[in-house]
């Protein structure tokens, strides 16, 4: 039995009204958040393009320029050339290492495992989403690093390798839940008219679901990469650092989210570096945010149109 | 792409069914499907020899360390020595905090977008596109936006209004609180809308038939039946606060503190980062990697301990919905 506080209507009414507007702003709060984040995100990151004084180290052409990332010399450089190489690098290897492990085993998931199986395999890979990005940077450190360099032997013990193959776990469950999610998106009938036909389970899986399913696949890679792309804390301990050009997977790199995080604490408020550093913070926003915008658009137009089918 | 027109038109059930009436044939595609299933399950099971290394290697390094005195007594000499107890209130001085800001915004929004909302009206969709994007953003973003906003705008300007010198205008755990209150936003609207979704809708007409005004029925019927997905909602967020450092790093966080954040403008230790600072800038790292284990270790029970108590109240809430409809 449910028994409502006796109230005059008057003040019932007035209630409701408090409450109507605590629920509206507690859902504008939603869009003031990333909004806010923008807004102040750029605006200190404003100086890199309209700050005279900023604008002769760390201007656009600078900042884009062929040249060394060298923030705290006499002669400061901040060419974030080698730190955006540094995470193409770091965030080409995670893909490379974790979606193909994650797409195969979401398949598996949903076209071949038998049940009471499926029920073990979620929260296995909700354990390893549930891991501090710290602890995974921790591991790659202490031990990750030791075997890939005794894999590969390379003479650098924190690399891109070693900092990729980290982040691979980091984004292993985001591709593999949103994969799972799009393949179980795909109705029974395709998988009934394909069997009926006398295509196999596996011609099935891989010729009729898998494809129908691609598009929400493509937006799972893509929010992979985005997290690849974001994430700190591994990089920050598993990369080395380096702000090197060069192309092997062996030497160390230094990434822009690990930047951010590694000098941001030592800046002097509003000097050239420290508005380099939120341009930084900006370009991740933008980047992170393009590929989060696409990946529900392609998740979105895919749903409709297996729904439509 | 692959409509069943598509399906019906590809060249492929033709093969197989000239593949079904060759015997020889029939049994390649039992070998076929062998092998791709077998493929497939390896990847499924090399996700979970990863937890499975992960997991045991921390165990088997931290078990030793994590005693009582581990637990209970503040670092000492350069980090090297003692425990860990200023790191533990830390963090959980600090979810508290973001769960104070956070639990009520992030269930009310969810009341409005499943109870007062229309589905479609540009709002609704404005505030999921909002939810779905915060989700998105970088965790070092947030770290920045914290220093960028809560700091340097909202507390220099406080202190500017007070005009009592510097006093929120500096990295403090009610600032990391809130930056993380943001970031976990989206974690507690998420499930608080699956929890709503859950409330049968006879139980709000029955509340509405009786007199109840809107908000009477959302906060004495719907509310309270959607309470066990609420709190998986707030744990989960605790979980996730408890270990993320990136945003963290500039709105508060201290590399080692004399003292406990009694105070919300004071600074604090944390479990996340005091495995950073350990891992990184230790001064002898054979002295510390015990105790980098024992902190992993801790750290890592606190997120698992606390995913398992949201994973099973949602696998419960699940079932009830499941008998609900």
């Amino acid at each position: 039995m449910i028994a409502f506080p006796s109230k005059t209507r008057a003040g019932q009414r007035r209630i409701d009204r408090i409450a109507e507007i605590a629920i509206g702003l507690s859902a504008l709060a939603t869009v003031a958040g990333i909004v806010l984040i923008f807004v102040f995100v750029f605006r200190e990151a404003l100086p890199v393009l309209v700050d005279p004084a900023t604008r002769k180290t760390g201007g656009l052409a600078q900042l884009f320029a062929r040249g060394a990332w060298q923030p705290v010399s006499s002669d400061p450089r901040y060419s974030l050339l080698p730190l955006i190489l540094g995470s193409l690098k770091a965030t080409l290897v995670a893909v490379v290492t974790a979606v193909p492990i994650a797409v195969l085993a979401a398949v598996y998931t949903s076209e071949f495992a038998p049940n009471r199986l499926r029920e073990l395999i979620k929260p296995v890979i909700e354990l390893l989403a549930g891991i501090p990005s710290v602890v995974l940077g921790f591991f790659a450190l202490i031990i990750l690093a030791t075997w890939i360099q005794a894999l590969t032997g390379s003479t650098v013990r924190l690399n891109a390798l070693n900092a990729g193959v980290a982040l691979g776990f980091a984004i292993l469950p985001v591709v593999y839940s949103v994969s799972e999610d799009a393949l179980r998106a795909v109705p029974p009938s395709y998988r009934e008219a394909s069997l009926a036909l006398g295509a196999s389970e596996w011609q099935t899986a891989f010729f009729v679901t898998l494809p129908a399913a691609w598009a929400g696949i493509f937006a799972a890679v893509m929010l992979g990469v985005g997290r690849a792309v974001g994430e700190t804390m591994i990089v920050l301990m598993a990369s080395g650092n380096a702000a090197l050009v060069s192309a092997p997977l062996t030497d160390s790199i230094r990434t822009l989210s690990a930047t951010v995080a590694a000098e941001l604490a030592e800046v002097v408020v509003g000097s050239t570096h420290y508005s380099v550093l939120f341009f930084i913070g900006s370009l991740l926003f933008f980047v992170t945010f393009l590929l989060n915008v696409a990946a529900g658009l392609m998740v979105d137009r895919m749903r409709q149109r297996l729904a439509g089918s | 792409m692959t409509t069943p027109e598509a399906v019906l038109a590809s060249p492929l059930p033709v093969t197989s069914v000239r593949a079904l009436a060759n015997p020889a044939r029939r049994r390649a595609q039992v070998g076929w499907n062998v092998l791709w299933t077998g493929v497939s399950g390896l990847a499924t099971l090399w996700i979970a020899l990863i937890v499975v290394v992960l997991l045991s290697t921390i165990v088997l390094g931290g078990w030793r360390t994590v005693t009582w005195e581990f637990l209970s007594q503040n670092p000492a000499q350069g980090l090297t020595k003692g425990g860990i107890f200023p790191a533990i209130f830390g963090t959980v001085a600090l979810v508290l905090l973001m769960i104070l800001a956070v639990l009520p915004v992030g269930v009310l929004a969810a009341v409005y977008l499943h109870e007062y909302a229309r589905a479609s009206s540009p709002l609704t969709r404005l505030v999921r596109f909002a939810v779905s994007n915060l989700a998105g953003v970088p965790s070092i973003v947030f770290g920045l936006f914290g220093l960028g906003f809560f700091v340097q705008f909202l507390g220099r300007g406080m202190d500017h209004a007070l005009g009592q010198g510097l006093l929120f205008g500096q990295p403090a755990i009610l600032w990391a609180a809130l930056t993380l209150a943001l970031l976990n936003l989206p974690v507690v609207i998420v499930a608080t809308e699956e929890a709503l979704r859950a409330v049968p809708r006879s139980a709000r007409e029955g509340a509405l038939a009786l007199g109840a005004t809107r908000w009477q029925t959302v906060r004495h019927v719907v509310l309270p039946q959607a309470l066990p997905g609420v709190l998986t909602g707030a744990i989960l967020s605790v979980s996730r606060g408890a270990g993320e450092v990136a945003p963290i790093l500039f709105t508060g966080v201290a590399y080692y503190l004399p003292y406990l954040p009694w105070s919300p403008t004071d600074q604090f230790m944390e479990l996340g980062y005091h495995v950073y600072v350990l891992a990184t800038q230790s001064p002898d790292v054979a002295k510390t990697l015990p105790l980098l284990y024992g902190t992993v270790l801790v750290l890592l029970l606190l997120t698992f301990a606390l995913n398992f108590t949201a994973v099973i109240m949602r696998s419960r809430l699940r079932r009830s919905m499941g008998l609900g409809t």
